[in-house]
């Protein structure tokens, strides 16, 4: 049973191919890696299943819906949570805030409910911040709830974008190079994170640089190079696909 | 630190109740207006300050709200009071209209088209739209409030009204800043894109902060009308707009004491440096320059928001 399926997708950015008919799926409480050399097209892939961009051709089911032409804000409420190759947090906000944000979409409360303080707006924002608090307590931040954002250390703001997009409540995570900067010891947290997440009952679909991490957490791996799909199967498999080791190491050309 | 800001805070409140004790008509009245800039000054600093979205063109709204009120009490009679909520509901409207196309602009040029608005509507006034707007002469014989049958005409008496309001004001917006929906703006003028990752409707916290904002200014032409009996359309010129836009800089904007500390040193001081007059843009000048090299942030600027996070050990130990 898959929770996300891909099928042709295909997006162009001019004249460069971005992303070349993929299709691939990820099973209901697996997790998953994309993999590929510097510009294969992962980030790409992971903007066109969060709606940031539209694709030119395919289709994306998540949970049997199509989500291919809905704004990112509904695919986040329909289940789907993203964190981002560049940090992307809000850095003058503390990281208590950040982790509210992600509880936006859970909340009902608008504009008139706030200025009346309605006993269904203060259980509401009561509850967020319970939740939140629990994200922070997840990830390992709660000591940091009242900092800004921005004087985290890197590791720790890769967390922080962890914990905000969990408390969306999501049955589908998906991490943008989730190790980006951060040390061995960090890196062995992380993995020990990532699979409390899918022990959660949550699916991950997770893009890496660090082979170690991929190679460690990943049941299946799905390889794009030049924004096709190369490889796909286990890490065994994929590690012993020549295509694989022809597009990280290139070929003998004599 | 709380306790001495919230000590300020009362003895401020004091003053200002007791002032036209002591106060003769000129500078209540000079009060009044500080006070009616207060809250333009709020309803500006939601979309400003806390949206980050620039927006020169806030007189459009306050005229808007200020010529519904005028031409229905005027054509109609109806008490001017009464027309609070038809005024904000009017202002309200007319910026959900015209935002929403250019709603997705981005910085700059969403100011330059706010600039654009501003006067568009300034000049349709004057052009007398609809042949209700009386042209550039503006409209007169605009009732003064009534209260419970109690007429409102001295500056003493608007005083308490226009104060009374700037609380209610106060009160509302800071309601509004400690809420979902004063954290989602935050949330979008610190990284839109994050923003929407995070499952939150951009485009419509957007368009709504305007409404919310033009619906105060709306208000606040209702009472503007009422106080001076005639309008016309010089009273919403884009020097009204660049005067709320910076006096929510220079006090710190998205920190609603600094709006009010802004309007009271942008409204009042130049009434106190009368003497100086010919200098006073000069000195208005210098002082806006010397802020924004010392003082990027404003004179007030806001404090994080305070969360009753709960007394587990961990937050013991940051005591």
């Amino acid at each position: 049973m898959s929770l996300l399926s891909i099928k042709n997708l295909t997006k162009r950015f001019g004249g460069v191919l971005a992303v070349n008919d993929v299709s691939f799926e990820v099973g209901t409480g697996s997790i998953m890696g994309l993999i590929g050399p510097n510009g294969a097209g992962k980030t790409t892939v992971f903007n066109l299943i969060t709606g940031i961009y539209r694709p030119d051709q395919g289709e994306i089911t998540f949970d049997g819906k199509s989500i291919v032409n809905l704004l990112t804000h509904s695919i986040i409420s329909l289940g789907i949570a993203r964190t981002f190759q560049t940090i992307r947090l809000f850095q003058n906000l503390s990281v208590l805030e950040n982790v509210l944000a992600g509880c936006h979409s859970r909340m009902k409360s608008g504009s008139l409910r706030a200025m009346l303080r309605t006993p269904f707006q203060r259980g509401e924002e009561k509850a967020a911040l319970e939740r939140a608090v629990q994200a922070l307590e997840f990830v390992g931040l709660r000591p940091d709830a009242e900092q800004l954002a921005k004087n985290l250390s890197y590791g720790n703001q890769r967390l922080l974008e962890i914990a905000r997009a969990l408390v969306t409540g999501p049955r589908l995570l998906i991490l943008d190079e989730p190790a980006g900067g951060m040390n061995e010891q960090e890196t062995t947290d992380l993995i020990t994170l990532i699979r409390k997440i899918r022990d959660q009952g949550k699916t991950i679909l997770l893009i890496e640089h660090d082979m170690s991490l991929v190679m460690r957490v990943c049941e299946s791996i799905v390889v794009l190079d030049y924004g096709a799909k190369i490889s796909e199967g286990t890490a065994e498999t994929v590690k012993s696909d020549p295509l694989v080791v022809e597009a990280y190491l290139g070929t003998d050309e004599e | 630190m709380k306790d001495h800001r919230k000590i300020i805070y009362g003895v401020v409140t004091a003053l200002l109740v007791m002032s036209p004790l002591f106060l003769n008509k000129y500078w209540v009245d000079v009060l009044n207006n500080v006070g009616l800039y207060a809250i333009l000054g709020l309803s500006l600093n939601i979309i400003v300050g806390h949206a980050g979205l620039f927006n020169l063109g806030h007189a459009a709204f306050y005229a808007v709200g200020a010529y519904t009120a005028a031409i229905l009490n005027t054509r109609f009679n109806i008490p001017v009071l009464w027309l609070l909520p038809l005024c904000a509901l009017s202002a309200g409207l007319f910026a959900a209209i015209v935002m929403r196309p250019i709603i997705h602009l981005r910085g700059d040029y969403l100011c330059i088209v706010t600039i654009g608005l501003g006067e568009i509507v300034r000049i349709a006034l004057i052009n007398d739209v609809f042949g209700i707007t009386g042209g550039a002469n503006g409209i007169f014989g605009i009732d003064r409030p009534t209260i419970f049958g109690i007429a409102i005409r001295r500056p003493h008496e608007f005083y308490y009204l226009i104060w009374g309001f700037v609380a209610v004001a106060v009160f509302l917006f800071h309601r509004l800043e400690n809420s979902r929906f004063g954290r989602a703006l935050n949330y979008l003028r610190e990284d839109e894109v994050a923003a929407e990752g995070s499952g939150i409707n951009v485009a419509h916290y957007k368009l709504a902060c305007f409404v919310i904002g033009a619906a105060w200014a709306g208000m606040v032409g209702v009472i503007f009308a009422s106080k001076m009996t005639i309008i016309s359309p010089e009273s919403f010129s884009f020097w009204e707009s660049v005067l709320i836009f910076t006096l929510i800089l220079l006090g710190g904007s998205a920190s609603i004491p600094g709006v009010i500390l802004g309007a009271l040193l942008i409204v009042g001081l130049p009434e106190v440096f009368r003497g100086i007059a010919n200098a006073r843009m000069l000195i208005f000048g210098g002082a806006m320059i010397a802020m924004m090299i010392f003082r990027t942030e404003g004179i007030l600027p806001p404090r994080p928001r305070k969360y009753a996070l709960s007394d587990d050990s961990s937050g013991e130990s940051r005591a």
